[in-house]
């Protein structure tokens, strides 16, 4: 078998069957199908690239340089831009305070929300119809119906303003989405291994925790990544619940640019706070884009 | 796919539903059980904890509002007058909410329909784009475009939202710059002309979706066996019969899906006209409720008023949800002979 066949015989590991892909000669209706696709894609991923590198090029200029032209190499490539925005901005407050506000919200809302769906799912408790169109009202109706009251709920428990406040109004809302998917995921589990659980004297936490849990994996892995990109980006909880500039969260700090734009505004520094905004993002997507793009088909199939 | 099934029942048709028919078969083991210490510490917490959370700060606030919206309340003295339907009838009198609300309008029409078509476009070129003989396969180096275009979706909006408005622009910006290049002298000014605008908006927001909703039609295309592929291409089916005859159909929900979220956020839009044009634009072409709802409660302290304009776009929220499954049922039930 001379290597050139070896290698045609490719099998697509989501398909079982063997199947031997014989070498086609494309037609011309395909090379016109094939060239039109890759200029349409092709051009799209310009569209979403370059932004990314213009921004990347205008952190490194002054503003000044920014508005002589939109396409001019700095004359000075340095971090000034950047030392600036992370300063004047505090951004390192506001990342600490997005990373724990963040991580706790999205540890919470797993653990209650695998709980809440494990219970719904497999136990026969009265009321878990009121309780399911309760969490769709949740899922379907807009935050901005509930902004206000929730205002003066937290003023009235005097959690206005600091981060676990903001914290429980992330986990609130994050629940029902989190129920929904892992409903579903939980009603797929056998029921056998669960009895066994009983029968060996496992108590109804113990069963949950270290069986049916580590059994649900695949499942909660999904959720929390939605969770996360999810959480990380929520922005109309934070700018209306937790105002005390001490307590931003990373978008916040980005708003404040925009609503001052067109001011006295540092376009350069401006450029370099989006930079610091993306980059850690974007460094995560590399190195996670398979699970990521795995979970959102995984969304599609339940 | 399995929620292809489900049939009657108002609501939405999403995963939420499969969950609720899946939940009135009781587990057939697990009966009714004893009330021991342990069943009942365990209800308690699995079930009671996250239920307390979701009322308190959810649901509680959803029936607060319904009443707050028929008082005059400002919020910060303790006077509250009920005076019924003023706030409503108000705001049905107020040209700038008419002009918030219009402009939502617009954006949950045309945001949904434009993001899914060029999201279906895509996902049809990178799965059925590859050679016409043999098996049907995908476009060659599809997970390139997959990586790049999915990308904007982790990006938080806020921030592409502003680096939008920094290309938008008029001088200085990428967008005028590359008209430039290409010798274009009559340049707008985007965000800051009253019909440019709104476009503008839009665009971004489409960019921002087309990556994950694409990723999510790859996936139920993937979905599909291959076989009914195989067998429509053995029947002489070229590509673009495929994609409309054979794709579409078995998409149906994940599309309606789509479009009932992708209609919930364009009716919100909040985070992208914040870093846009967090003023409304010029001649508030752009402003949109939500704004104007954050605008009356948080810096005029209107808050009787503001939750009235919460309960507006609820309603609006709900009716649109209705009118996509109604329209997806009208049409699926003509294409498939009454399969709904």
């Amino acid at each position: 078998m001379s290597t050139e066949t070896r290698a045609a015989i490719t099998i697509d590991p989501r398909t079982r069957s063997v199947v031997p892909e014989r070498r086609v000669k494309a037609t011309r209706g395909d090379k016109a199908v094939g060239t039109v696709s890759h200029v349409v894609m092709g051009i799209w991923s310009l569209v979403v690239i370059l932004p990314m590198i213009w921004t990347l090029i205008g952190s490194f200029k002054t503003t000044k340089e920014i508005f002589a032209s939109p396409f001019g190499l700095p004359s000075n490539w340095n971090f000034d831009n950047y030392v600036s925005a992370w300063i004047d901005n505090a951004f390192g407050q506001m990342f600490l305070n997005t990373v724990i506000v963040v991580g706790v919200s999205l540890v919470l809302v797993m653990v209650l929300g695998a709980m809440c769906a494990y219970v719904l799912a497999r136990f026969s408790v009265p009321g878990s119809r009121v309780i399911y169109y309760l969490m769709l009202a949740g899922l379907t109706f807009p935050i901005f119906l509930a902004i206000v009251p929730l205002f003066f709920i937290l003023q009235g428990m005097g959690l206005l303003n600091t981060l676990p406040g903001l914290i429980l109004t992330y986990v609130a809302f994050a629940l029902p989405f989190t129920v929904f998917f892992l409903f579903s995921f939980f009603k797929s589990l056998p029921y056998e291994i669960q009895d066994a659980a009983y029968v060996d004297g496992a108590s109804e936490w113990r069963t949950f925790f270290q069986v049916m849990l580590p059994m649900a994996k695949p499942g909660m892995a999904a959720v929390a990544i939605m969770n996360f990109l999810g959480l990380w980006n929520q922005f109309l909880l934070p700018i209306s619940l937790n105002t005390d500039k001490n307590n931003w969260v990373l978008s916040q700090g980005m708003a404040s640019y925009a609503s001052s734009a067109g001011y006295s505004l540092d376009f350069g520094q401006m450029f370099a706070a989006v930079m610091i905004t993306i980059i850690p993002v974007l460094i995560v997507y590399i190195l996670f884009q398979r699970q990521l793009q795995g979970s959102v088909s995984q969304g599609t199939s339940k | 796919m399995s929620y292809s099934t489900v049939s009657g029942g108002p609501g939405l048709e999403t995963a939420a539903v499969t969950a609720a028919k899946a939940g009135r078969r009781k587990p057939s083991r697990l009966g009714r059980r004893k009330l021991t210490f342990d069943y009942v510490s365990f209800l308690l917490v699995f079930l009671g904890l996250p239920l307390a959370i979701f009322l308190i700060f959810v649901i509680s606030p959803f029936v607060q509002a319904v009443y707050y919206a028929m008082t005059n309340w400002t919020g910060f003295t303790p006077d509250m007058q009920f005076i019924g339907f003023d706030n409503y009838v108000k705001l049905f009198n107020d040209d700038i909410f008419l002009r918030a609300m219009l402009n939502n309008i617009v954006l949950a029409l045309i945001v949904p329909l434009v993001t899914i078509v060029i999201a279906l476009i895509f996902a049809s070129m990178i799965t059925v784009g590859g050679p016409s003989r043999g098996q049907v396969r995908g476009l060659k180096g599809s997970s390139f475009y997959r990586v790049i275009s999915f990308f904007p979706y982790v990006i938080p909006a806020i921030v592409i939202a502003i680096l939008w408005n920094m290309i938008y622009t008029p001088s200085g910006g990428l967008l005028n710059g590359i008209l430039g290049l290409f010798g274009v002298t009559d340049q707008p000014a985007w965000l800051g002309d009253e019909r440019t605008a709104m476009g503008a908006t839009i665009f971004v927001i489409v960019w921002s979706m087309v990556g994950f909703y694409m990723i999510l039609f790859v996936a139920a295309i993937k979905g599909i066996p291959a076989e009914t592929l195989e067998a429509a291409r053995i029947d002489g089916a070229g590509r673009f019969r495929t994609v409309v005859s054979i794709l579409l159909p078995q998409m149906r929900d994940n599309v309606q899906t789509a479009y009932i979220y992708l209609g919930i956020m364009a009716l919100d839009a909040f985070v992208y006209m914040a870093g846009l044009n967090s003023t409304g634009g010029p001649g508030n072409s752009t402003l949109v409720m939500s704004q104007y709802l954050f605008r009356t409660a948080f810096e005029k302290g209107q808050f009787g008023l503001a939750t009235a304009m919460g309960v507006v776009l609820a309603v609006i929220t709900l009716l649109f949800a209705a009118l996509i499954i109604g329209i997806f049922r009208l049409v699926g039930g003509k294409d498939e002979g009454g399969r709904a």
